[in-house]
């Protein structure tokens, strides 16, 4: 996933992010990867795990009601 | 008549001696225990001890009944007098007062008998038709993104599982799909929320419930459309329908059932944000480990290259070839004896063939060159009469002089 075309890390979702990270911490882990690959393989992972953390922590419960068959936000009445 | 009474052979009891033998009396007899009766409330009390006093009555008759505390704390409805009801429980005597009552340990609303033994009815055929087998069961993903519910709009069931996904992996998207969960038109408002909600956004898992309440609240959950329903969902069901007392037919025919609305939306998540939180911590110190462990490899490379550099620096280089000139000298004398050998063969050849071409082999024939100033006289033009030749035969040469041009 992150060989090719890494897509930029602020748009990836958790389970994006989290893929990845663990994509590179094998490439990482195994040890094949040339030193310079490998330091670029290490800021991005940094950057994920941070991504990561970020969307954990502004993390909403996002919640939508099926009407007529479309999605609308769903009020809640506490 | 009081003289009798010496004569008399009765039985004498105390009052404590009888009422305990009463009691044992009813209390040995399996047909006064663990019994339902039926009858309409009256005189209920419910005193600050928390249990529950009343009397059971009919039109001939009236049974003194308690309801202990703990017992009560399960009732799904609140007895009423007047209310027709069923007491389950046993028969005993108060001794103090010499009662006799039923001491209850459940109480349902008149008509749930007949209720109950339909929902034996139906569970039997909707099982012979295997909508309740396990290998039907389907698995529950650890991590659903996407978490369809289907239950009232307006239910305290929906506030319990919203606060619990919220609580405990608030990454999940929610998507609702309202619907009566009590009346005639609910078995079939629940069936159509389940496909709209398979059908339009394809949910990860669906949490099919609703709060607490009697057997006719719940018996939407015991129909059979809905059942099958359950059974046909693209996503897998769980189930929290009432308490944890209530078993309804969808409960059997979901993936999994949950004893409440609440612990359905706990078993949709059995991964936590606390749990990814944790994950991505341990996964940073592996990231942060191997590049530790990248840079001690790049090390011990580097190491292994300077005791490589050693091992072939130019001194020892030197001491090789030295060696290997050594070698090469020893096995080049060997191979310098044959290649002479080889070259002394040739040139012996090369004398023969030579030797054969030669015109002095001519001479040994019998003819003779005749030379001119050293040149050959190959034609008679050449000489004059007069010219001084030389003569070469087999075995020396001597001089002579034209005489006579022929």
């Amino acid at each position: 996933m992150a060989k090719n075309e890494p897509k930029p890390i602020d748009v990836l979702t958790y389970e994006e992010a989290f893929a990845d990270l663990e994509t590179i911490v094998a490439a990482l882990e195994s040890g094949e990867r040339p030193l310079e690959e490998s330091m670029t393989l290490f800021e991005r992972g940094q950057a994920l795990t941070k991504r990561c953390a970020e969307l954990l922590d502004k993390a909403e419960l996002k919640v939508q009601a099926l009407v007529d068959e479309s999605l609308v936000d769903f009020e809640e009445s506490q | 008549m009081e003289q009798l009474a010496l004569f008399d052979a009765s039985p004498r009891w105390t009052v404590t001696e009888l009422t305990r033998h009463l009691r044992q009396l009813l209390e040995a007899d399996p047909d006064l225990q663990g019994i339902w009766v039926q009858g309409e409330i009256s005189n209920l009390s419910k005193p600050s001890s928390g249990h529950i006093y009343f009397t059971l009555k009919d039109s001939g008759a009236a049974l003194r009944c308690v309801l202990w505390k703990t017992e009560a704390a399960h009732l799904r409805f609140a007895p009423q007098d007047g209310m027709a009801i069923e007491a389950h429980g046993s028969l005993g005597i108060y001794e103090v007062s010499g009662q006799y009552q039923l001491y209850a340990d459940s109480l349902r609303p008149l008509g749930e008998g007949a209720l109950y033994q339909e929902f034996l009815r139906l569970k039997a055929v909707l099982e012979a038709e295997g909508l309740f087998d396990m290998a039907r069961k389907r698995p529950i993903p650890a991590s659903p993104r996407r978490i369809g519910i289907v239950t009232s709009q307006t239910g305290a069931a929906l506030q319990d599982m919203l606060n619990t996904l919220r609580r405990r992996m608030p990454l999940a998207e929610v998507t609702l799909a309202p619907t009566p969960v009590q009346g005639a038109e609910a078995p079939l408002a629940l069936v159509a929320a389940l496909r709209n909600l398979n059908r339009v956004t394809a949910p990860d898992v669906i949490l099919l419930a609703r709060g607490g309440g009697s057997i006719e609240d719940l018996w939407a959950f015991n129909d059979e459309r809905l059942v099958h329903a359950v059974t046909e969902s693209q996503a897998p069901v769980i189930t929290g329908v009432g308490h944890e007392t209530d078993f309804t037919l969808a409960d059997f025919a979901a993936d999994l059932r949950a004893p409440t609305p609440s612990a359905a939306a706990e078993l949709a998540t059995s991964i936590t944000v606390l749990d990814l939180r944790q994950t991505l911590n341990e996964i940073e110190q592996i990231l942060a480990g191997s590049m530790g462990a990248l840079f001690e490899r790049q090390h011990n490379l580097l190491e292994g290259f300077q005791s490589g550099l050693r091992f072939y620096s130019p001194l020892r280089r030197v001491q090789t070839e030295r060696q290997r000139v050594d070698e090469l000298s020893r096995r080049g004398n060997a191979m310098q004896a044959h290649r002479l050998e080889l070259a002394a063969a040739q040139l012996k050849g090369f004398q023969n063939r030579l030797t054969a071409l030669s015109p002095l082999a001519v001479l040994q024939r019998g003819y003779a060159v005749v030379t001119k100033n050293k040149r050959v006289v190959a034609s008679k033009s050449q000489v004059q009469d007069g010219d001084a030749l030389r003569i070469r035969l087999r075995d020396g040469e001597f001089d002579a002089h034209v005489s006579g041009d022929g």
